[in-house]
């Protein structure tokens, strides 16, 4: 494969493009709700209006708006437009539809009248949203490598191979600003320059598409609409730092997004994309799918690298961390699903375009799937520094039953609730961490006036309990104390001594765990005491114990010192 | 090789140049409380009690683990640290069934001792009273889940000092536990070669030598170092 091969497969599908293309969700979302009939009846319906030849029929990634899917778009406007925008925003939307519409939304090419549901295209819930990460989402077929060449794709690897030098690509990355998008923010930049500074003969890149916020499904979306752009990340990020293994790590529960990653990694080995010399240039570089079993913690980085070698998945101090020490020893580069992502329109459209998004310390976009009690449920791509009050009320369209928003919810269990007041601010790394939440990878939980804060804090507390992987003691013992404790005040059986020691846990859980599961596990609690305090205090009955307070650390009551308490030897 | 000089609550030391904080402090005579360090074993820093304060670093690192620097201010028994070892404590003590007066261990206990060094009189937390078994199947080795407190030290020992990968690690959480193999009987093990060393490197009554009842049991520890002196050093003495 040379540039000139790449050339021909995009200028080859452009010409083979058909006057209509009807586009179909065949993402998870409206996977479920019966999609894939649609696309085949879609197929059977063209077939019969004899309009094979101006018509295809492509499936598609997650076109965002996953509450009224499944979702079916048209490119052209569908009045016998012969110009046809490639994934034309504007074109005729559908909502809910059936196999049986098929028929009625073929028609209309011709002409025809459809009943089926119209979904508003113009609305602000897609005019505001600004496509990076997704800006294949719902236009290319992740199952088609062509399909994405066709869309740019592998240029920028190109370009990267024969144009740069690796420390220029690890300048370029530092210059477009971009920051994980795993959760904590770490500078993308900064991180390949140290893996590509540390010294080794063999050394890795992984994906971390372990994903285990509950409500976030962003990575699964990104993997199942346009896993090329991934794996074209991985690419440059290995060439980078001098890598020629990757491995994504994937749970076993997003069985769609295995399977198109499965095939885009054939594809691009059939292709010369990976393997060895690509471009022909002396670049190897191969990718294996690593599936995981879906546990919570699996998606911390020492955890998951234990994991891809086999072993028990938990977590081991830090440092050394992965840059010096990772997978096998050996010096790793480690990256979400969605830094990866960023990375190949980083190179195809430069550095300063990207940095010319965002706020002045968070660069770029970011995606979030919003959830919860929300008109919209679905996948957004904001620039970074959009409000709150944006996103949930003009996108999300405020929450349903013209109930108030109460709260929302970011960061998931490592996150916190930010209250209504605060929806003025801003979506960056740094405001979300004032407010005592975290950006986290991206889930976006609405509560609206119905909503227990005490509630929301047991439910994470209860995940974390469960996910604990038990090596450590705070996480491990404390979480189970933390729960039953928000169990007691929620049950009204509890007293203001044992919010003080509901407290004093989080501040030793916080404190003590060994990896970040433990460290962030009492933000829920954490930012629904700061915001919202009343509603445990409301719940606590009268004290009647008189003895020393809980958080009394010296706590003699009267009984021996303790050195007199030693066994005598 | 070179050596590095750090502050020790205060006082000056010397330690080599890959030691440990835990390493340089034992070595001045300061002593910071472990329970899941071993001598001779690699570290898993789960235990969280060898936490220490270093100036200019926000977080508390584990001694165990973290590698000595260069002027490095550690400081070992703050009032901080003090409390969050005696919380830690109590979350152990609530998380099983540890009863020192029917214990075999009793006296010869590391939790017990701690304990008592950290001014822990009373447990805060509420008992969670589980239902652990006991596993009485080995012929010369018991096991009960009750006593253990998920240190790992047997699974640290069992791989790579004996190297027969018996003792694993199951479930996770407050549902972690020990077991042998996939999870069969110790008994029916084929792996163990009844070596004894898990039985040896255990903190607590979790892991005892059948036959003896309570407060009978005491343990051979410097065997293990012997081992290791042996097979690192080429030396075939024990160290003190
Ligand atoms: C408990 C826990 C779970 C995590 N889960 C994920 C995850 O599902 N996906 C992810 O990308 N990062 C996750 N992380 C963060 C990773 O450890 C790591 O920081 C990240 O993959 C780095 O990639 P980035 O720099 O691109 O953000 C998790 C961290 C913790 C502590
Ligand atoms: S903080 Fe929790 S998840 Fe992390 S190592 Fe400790 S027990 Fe495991
Ligand atoms: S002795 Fe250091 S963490 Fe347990």
């Amino acid at each position: 494969m040379v540039i000139d091969d790449l050339i021909a497969i995009a200028e080859q599908e452009r010409a083979a493009r058909k006057k209509y293309v009807i586009r179909c969700c065949l993402a998870a979302g409206c996977m479920s709700s019966n999609s894939k009939g649609v696309k085949e009846a879609l197929d059977v319906a063209v077939k019969e209006a004899g309009l094979e030849n101006d018509v295809e029929v492509r499936g598609v990634g997650c076109m965002k708006l996953c509450c009224q899917g499944p979702l079916v778009q048209i490119d052209g406007d569908g009045q016998g437009a012969t110009v046809r925008i490639e994934g034309n925003p504007q074109g005729p939307l559908y909502q809910r539809v059936t196999p049986e519409d098929a028929a009625s939304l073929v028609a209309t090419l011709k002409g025809g009248k459809t009943n089926v549901q119209r979904g508003d295209p113009a609305q602000p819930f897609f005019t505001n949203q600004v496509s990076i990460v997704l800006a294949n989402s719902g236009i290319v077929d992740p199952e088609r490598i062509e399909s994405y060449i066709a869309a740019d794709g592998y240029q920028a690897l190109h370009d990267v191979l024969r144009e740069m030098t690796p420390k220029d690509v690890v300048e370029a990355m530092i210059k477009s600003g971009l920051r994980g998008r795993g959760g904590a923010g770490y500078p993308t930049g900064l991180k390949w320059a140290t893996v590509a500074k540390t010294p080794g003969n063999q050394k890795y890149v992984i994906c971390n598409a372990d994903e285990g916020d509950p409500g976030a499904f962003m990575d699964r979306s990104v993997l199942e609409s346009d896993p090329h752009s991934v794996l074209e990340g991985m690419a440059i990020g290995a060439y980078a730092v001098g890598a020629n293994q990757g491995f994504i790590y994937v749970r076993a529960e997003y069985p769609l997004a295995i399977s198109r990653l499965q095939n885009a990694i054939k594809q691009a080995k059939q292709k010369e994309l990976l393997g060895s010399g690509v471009f022909e240039s002396p670049f190897n570089f191969n990718i294996d799918v690593r599936i995981g079993a879906g546990a919570f913690v699996c998606g911390e980085e020492t955890a998951l690298m234990s994991s891809v070698e086999g072993k028990r998945g938990s977590p081991r101090p830090r440092p050394p961390f992965p840059a010096e020490r990772g997978l096998w020893s050996s010096p790793t580069l480690i990256n979400n699903v969605e830094t990866f992502a960023n990375v190949p329109p980083i190179f195809r459209k430069g550095p300063e375009w990207f940095a010319g998004i965002g706020t002045e310390k968070s660069k770029g976009t970011k995606v979030f799937a919003l959830a919860g009690r929300i008109t919209n449920t679905g996948l957004l791509e904001v620039p970074m520094g959009t409000t709150l009050r944006e996103i949930v009320e003009k996108m999300g369209g405020g929450a349903p039953d013209g109930r108030k928003i109460k709260a929302v919810q970011t960061g998931g269990p490592s996150g916190g609730c930010i209250p209504a007041e605060a929806l003025d601010t801003p979506v960056d790394y740094d405001s979300l961490v004032k407010l005592g939440s975290i950006m986290g990878s991206g889930g976006m939980i609405v509560m609206d006036d119905t909503s227990r804060m005490v509630d929301v804090a047991r439910f994470f507390m209860e995940f974390c309990m469960d996910e604990s992987c038990g090596k450590c003691i705070p996480c491990r013992a404390g979480t189970v104390q933390m729960y039953h404790l928000l169990n007691k005040i929620l049950e009204g059986k509890a007293t203001p001594r044992d919010l003080e020691q509901l407290e004093s846990l989080c501040d030793l859980v916080k404190n003590t765990s060994l990896c970040g599961l433990g460290q962030t596990a009492p933000n829920p609690v954490l930012s629904t005491l700061r915001f919202f305090r009343k509603e445990y205090t409301d719940l606590l009955k009268e004290d009647v114990y008189a003895g020393p307070k809980t958080d009394d650390p010296g706590q003699t009551n009267g009984g021996p010192k303790p050195e007199a308490l030693l066994p005598v030897t | 090789m070179a050596a590095k000089t750090l502050i020790i609550n205060g006082k000056h030391v010397s330690a080599e140049e890959n030691a440990t904080i835990l390493e340089a402090a034992t070595e001045a005579g300061i002593s910071i409380p472990t329970l899941c360090h071993l001598d001779g074993v690699y570290d898993a820093g789960a235990c969280r009690l060898c936490l220490v304060e270093v100036a200019g670093i926000s977080k508390l690192l584990p001694a165990c683990t973290t590698k000595v620097a260069e002027g490095m201010d550690v400081s070992t028994d703050t009032e901080r640290l003090r409390k969050y070892r005696r919380m830690t404590l109590e979350l152990l003590f609530a998380e099983r069934n540890h009863v020192c007066a029917v214990c075999v261990s009793n006296n010869h206990c590391e939790l017990q001792t701690l304990a008592y060094s950290q001014g822990m009189e009373h447990v805060r937390f509420e008992y969670r009273f589980p239902k652990w078994e006991v596993d009485n199947t080995h012929a010369l080795f018991g096991m009960d889940h009750n006593r253990c407190i998920l240190c790992t030290r047997c699974v640290r020992v069992c791989w790579h000092i004996e190297g027969a990968g018996t003792k694993n690690e199951s479930g996770r959480g407050a549902k972690e536990r020990i077991i042998t193999d996939l999870n069969q009987p110790w008994g029916a093990s084929d792996t163990c070669t009844n070596c004894g060393k898990c039985v040896m490197a255990c903190p607590t009554g979790a892991l005892f030598y059948k036959g003896s009842t309570v407060s009978e049991m005491e343990r051979d520890r410097s065997k293990l170092e012997f081992i290791v002196t042996a097979r690192e050093k080429k030396q075939w003495i024990a160290s003190e």
